[in-house]
């Protein structure tokens, strides 16, 4: 398993989300994704257990360009991989954004 | 078009299965009780084991359910997986809800953490009886992409009542198991007619072993669910007699055919070869005078 | 001085006289297989065992493989799939030794090692219409060894639905005073409908089993996903609304299956239906029944049939080329005429490189062409005009200049950016470069020509890459739809951002489409059971498709 981290921010305050949000199952090709709420000085923080190594720059832009576009502060995004490739990642994060509210 | 109960993940089978609003998970994603054994061997967790469990209300009426998720290792049960329906089992033995929904989607024990599952089956077996003795009706729901098999599905006979769907399968060795023991000229896994019409819905609805064939829909699964809650089957020696003389019976009269076609055939099934393309409906009017019946 | 005329009638009739000979008729009995062979075949002879993408001639290839090499050998095939194990080894065993080919499949690998070791001497790779056109130039079988459903006595043949690549072969062969062996499941008093007449035919065998067909084009809906979902619904609304692309084929992959079954919905309520779609030319695949039957698609032509369609296409005369016996004869040779000629073709790919050339070559397998190469290219012959063509044409930027006003075929590659277990379609350099090395090719065996494609759809958005003018510009728009991948992020952001605001890149977004809105809940049947149901009971899936 690869384990890895990322922050990004700090976003602006906003409304935060009451209950956690999960989206997507831990399946070949797929991933969940658990979003909750935690106190990180306005950063949204994602950490991410892959079964396929190697993709760290991968993960750090589409998460990038994931976070720019939502700006959500304290967020703590826990992700359990089963190699999604970018496409489900991107889709599954939309799919928790709009849970969110962000979308 | 919307997507049937066969392609939805364990929490939108719930979503969609229980009254709108009413579910409450126990020991949900938040909780992270994941597997002890998954990460040493270097594969993904599941933040929920791959099972959700909870209370909700179905038609108004309280119930505790299980949903096994059919994506996370094929639905399936590890030590934390099986602690969590054993608890769901043991918890409503306690509190004595309406009934107890097991939404089973699983090819049996996860062969990773072998043992703990093995030792976790016997206990959701247990856990079983403990709520029918103390008067919850256990309804198994078997329709989902995985089937029901393994020692689940030895679990599922032993609920109250189990609804399928003619895409569910139940069984205890699956077509792979059963080609790689005994030969591809026993059982051909590839030859998914024959693995439907030896464990699919169908099949089991005709022998008996299913109360309820419906189609892939949450409302028809629900309407076929709904009215066994508050009614338990007996639970005792003259029940459990009856049952083993009805399988005494079963075995006597059809023992010896070699496909469940003969099986169909002989319980006066006008025209066997057409029964996989009958629809659900037209396939209980024809199927339902017919069939075998354990309380006949 | 008296010349000759007449070598190969003369040569075919001291072969005919060798069967006879042996006390061979027309008719050969399936034991007697070996001695047919040692009296028709000669050492350097070329031939072809009916090898289609479906079709074989299983017994006849398994005979051949068996010959001994000290009497025959240096055989040269010429054969348009080597799918069975039995093609390849004729080479091992030093029976053949010459190769002219168009795919190789699951043997792929297997081929790869038999060149390496110098047991195959490749002539070339073709694809289907080059292989095809030259058993009429210089690659005439001497022997053609082909596969048909039935015969009668006189050796009349039919060939059921997958008539496929069988009347070229004949032709080629009987034309030019080669020899003809048909292989049958049965022999009857009369052939349903003639599909090779009896004098173009030398010998028919019975075989001990009927020939192997696979079902190559059956792809389960229940397996396509919500990405595949996502990026038919672009290819609709992007591609063939506004060009209304009504005669198109489609390659066979999930990513096309996927746009099949959202004409009954998504299409439908785009308000597209009898402007898009109306003739196809592609397999029986089954899951274009519900738009066939929904009124979407009105003629099909096929290059062969599908396991399990036979019925269905039979029970719909008016939308494919059934014969006076009902049932539907397909030929791959017009098939490939009619889709070059055809206004789209649609296929998808493993490798895409910054120019947008295409390849399914990977390191170590040899897997050839078949026939997207004739489909994926514009056809410069063509003269008939049609809205799509003319509008193609207007739009395709033309970096060499001239004045003339041309038309444009429209050549779309449906790509994911990244395939199963992260590898990524979009490469800076195809694998195809490595074949060539290490097989000493001429090319690289590029499957479609960047300059041939208008448009590269991935799930990030479409390029349409007819439309740049230049070569720098075209690899932006290529980068500009490669998402993540090491090519994608490589990408200039601000000359993508310029070739989207010239629309040159679209996005989902910039299609009005909302990806979330992507799901399988849009195709008209999530599984085969329910392709079933749309035909009205006439589909009959191969058992191992089934979950009921």
């Amino acid at each position: 398993m690869e384990h890895l981290v990322f922050e990004f921010g700090p976003y602006p305050e906003r409304p935060r989300p009451a209950a956690a949000v999960i989206v997507g199952v831990v399946g070949s090709g797929n991933l969940e994704a658990l979003c909750e709420s935690a106190p990180l000085g306005g950063r949204l923080r994602v950490e991410v257990s892959s079964s396929v190594h190697g993709f760290g720059n991968t993960w750090k832009a589409v998460l990038g360009d994931f976070a720019d576009r939502v700006r959500l502060p304290d967020l703590l995004i826990t992700i359990n991989d089963a190699g999604a490739t970018p496409a489900v990642v991107g889709l599954r994060l939309a799919q928790a954004a709009a849970e969110l509210g962000a979308a | 078009m919307s997507a049937g109960y066969l392609e939805a993940t364990a929490r939108q089978r719930v979503a969609r299965f229980f009254d709108a609003g009413s579910v409450h998970e126990w020991l949900g994603p938040s909780a992270r009780v994941t597997s002890p054994h998954l990460a040493a061997l270097g594969m993904p967790a599941a933040f929920d084991d791959g099972v959700a469990t909870g209370r909700a209300t179905l038609a108004g009426r309280p119930v505790y359910f299980a949903a096994q998720e059919p994506e996370f290792m094929g639905g399936a049960v590890g030590e934390v997986h099986g602690a969590k329906l054993t608890g769901v089992l043991l918890r409503a033995a306690r509190d004595r809800p309406d009934g107890v929904v097991l939404l089973l989607d699983t090819g049996g024990v996860r062969l990773h953490e072998a043992n703990a599952g093995l030792v976790a089956i016997a206990e959701i077996q247990r856990a079983v009886f403990e709520a029918r003795l103390a008067g919850v009706p256990v309804v198994a729901v078997c329709a989902g992409s995985n089937g029901c098999y393994g020692g689940i599905g030895i679990v599922a006979r032993g609920c109250d009542r189990i609804v399928m769907t003619e895409e569910g399968r139940l069984s205890v060795s699956g077509p792979e198991v059963i080609e790689a023991h005994r030969g591809v000229e026993e059982f051909d896994a590839r030859d998914r007619a024959l693995v439907w019409r030896t464990m699919g819905g169908k099949h089991r609805y005709l022998l008996g072993e299913a109360d309820a064939l419906v189609e892939d829909r949450f409302e028809a699964l629900r309407e076929a669910v709904v009215p066994y809650l508050g009614h338990a089957r007996p639970l005792d020696l003259d029940s459990v007699r009856a049952e083993h003389e009805a399988l005494g019976r079963r075995l006597a009269r059809f023992g010896e055919a070699p496909d469940s076609l003969d099986i169909w055939s002989a319980l006066g099934v006008a025209d066997p070869a057409r029964v996989p393309m009958l629809e659900p409906g037209p396939f209980v009017e024809m199927a339902a005078p017919l069939r075998e019946r354990a309380d006949a | 001085m008296d010349r000759i005329w007449n070598r190969g009638e003369r040569d075919r009739a001291a072969r005919m006289a060798r069967a006879r000979a042996a006390g061979l008729g027309r008719i050969v009995e399936a034991s007697r297989i070996g001695e047919l062979l040692a009296a028709v075949l000669v050492p350097g002879d070329r031939i072809c065992i009916e090898g289609n993408n479906q079709k074989h001639a299983d017994f006849l290839a398994a005979s051949l493989a068996k010959l001994d090499p000290a009497v025959i050998h240096d055989l040269h095939v010429v054969q348009s799939n080597l799918a069975l194990p039995a093609h390849l080894d004729l080479f091992e065993r030093g029976i053949a030794k010459r190769l002219d080919f168009c795919y190789s499949g699951d043997q792929g690998v297997r081929m790869a090692r038999l060149v390496k070791e110098g047991r195959i001497e490749i002539g070339a790779i073709h694809t289907y219409l080059e292989l095809y056109s030259r058993y009429f130039v210089d690659l005439t079988p001497r022997v053609a060894f082909v596969a048909a459903h039935s015969a009668d006595r006189e050796g009349n043949l039919y060939t059921g639905p997958n008539t496929e690549d069988t009347p070229a072969v004949v032709e080629g062969t009987a034309f030019k005073s080669g020899i003809v062996v048909a292989q049958v499941n049965e022999l009857v008093d009369r052939v349903p409908r003639v599909d090779v007449p009896a004098d173009w035919v030398s010998f028919v065998v019975k075989a001990p089993k009927p020939h192997y067909i696979e079902p190559i084009f059956t792809r389960d809906p229940a397996n396509i996903t919500e990405i595949q979902v996502l990026m038919a619904m672009m290819v609709v609304k992007g591609i063939y609304a506004p060009y209304e692309v009504a005669r198109l084929n489609h390659g066979i992959g999930f990513d096309t299956a996927a746009i099949e079954l959202i004409l009954p919905t998504y299409a439908e309520s785009l308000g597209l239906k009898g402007r898009i779609c109306r003739y196809m030319t592609v397999n029986p695949c089954p899951t274009l029944i519900p738009a066939i039957e929904s009124g979407w698609v009105e003629g099909i032509h096929c290059a062969g049939s599908e396991l399990g369609m036979e019925a269905y296409t039979a029970a719909r005369p008016d939308v494919f080329f059934n014969g006076p016996d009902g049932s539907m004869r397909s030929n791959r040779v017009f098939c490939q005429l009619a889709g070059h000629y055809a206004d789209l073709f649609i296929g998808s790919t493993l490798q895409v490189d910054p120019e947008g050339n295409s390849s399914t070559a990977t390191a170590n397998r040899i897997a050839g062409f078949g026939g997207a190469p004739n489909f994926g290219s514009d056809s410069r012959g063509r003269r008939h005009v049609s809205k799509p063509w003319l509008m193609a044409g207007r739009e395709a930027a033309r970096p060499g200049g001239g004045t003339m006003p041309r038309g444009r075929k429209l050549v779309v590659q449906m790509v994911e950016t990244y395939r199963e277990k992260m590898q990524p379609t979009f490469v800076e350099k195809l694998d195809a470069w490595k074949l060539m090395d290490e097989f000493g090719l001429d090319l690289p065996p590029v499957m479609v020509y960047g300059d041939d494609v208008t448009h590269l759809v991935t799930e990030e958005g479409i390029a349409h890459l007819h439309r740049c003018a230049t070569v720098a510009e075209r690899e932006q728009a290529v980068r500009g739809v490669a998402g993540y991948t090491p090519v994608g992020l490589a990408r200039d952001r601000a000359a993508v951002e310029g070739l989207r605001d010239r629309g040159i890149v679209q996005r989902p977004a910039d299609l009005g489409i909302d990806p979330r809105l992507a799901t399988r809940d849009l195709l008209a049947a999530r599984s085969i059971k329910d392709l079933v149901r749309w035909s009205g009971g006439l589909y009959d899936p191969p058992k191992r498709f089934r979950n009921w």
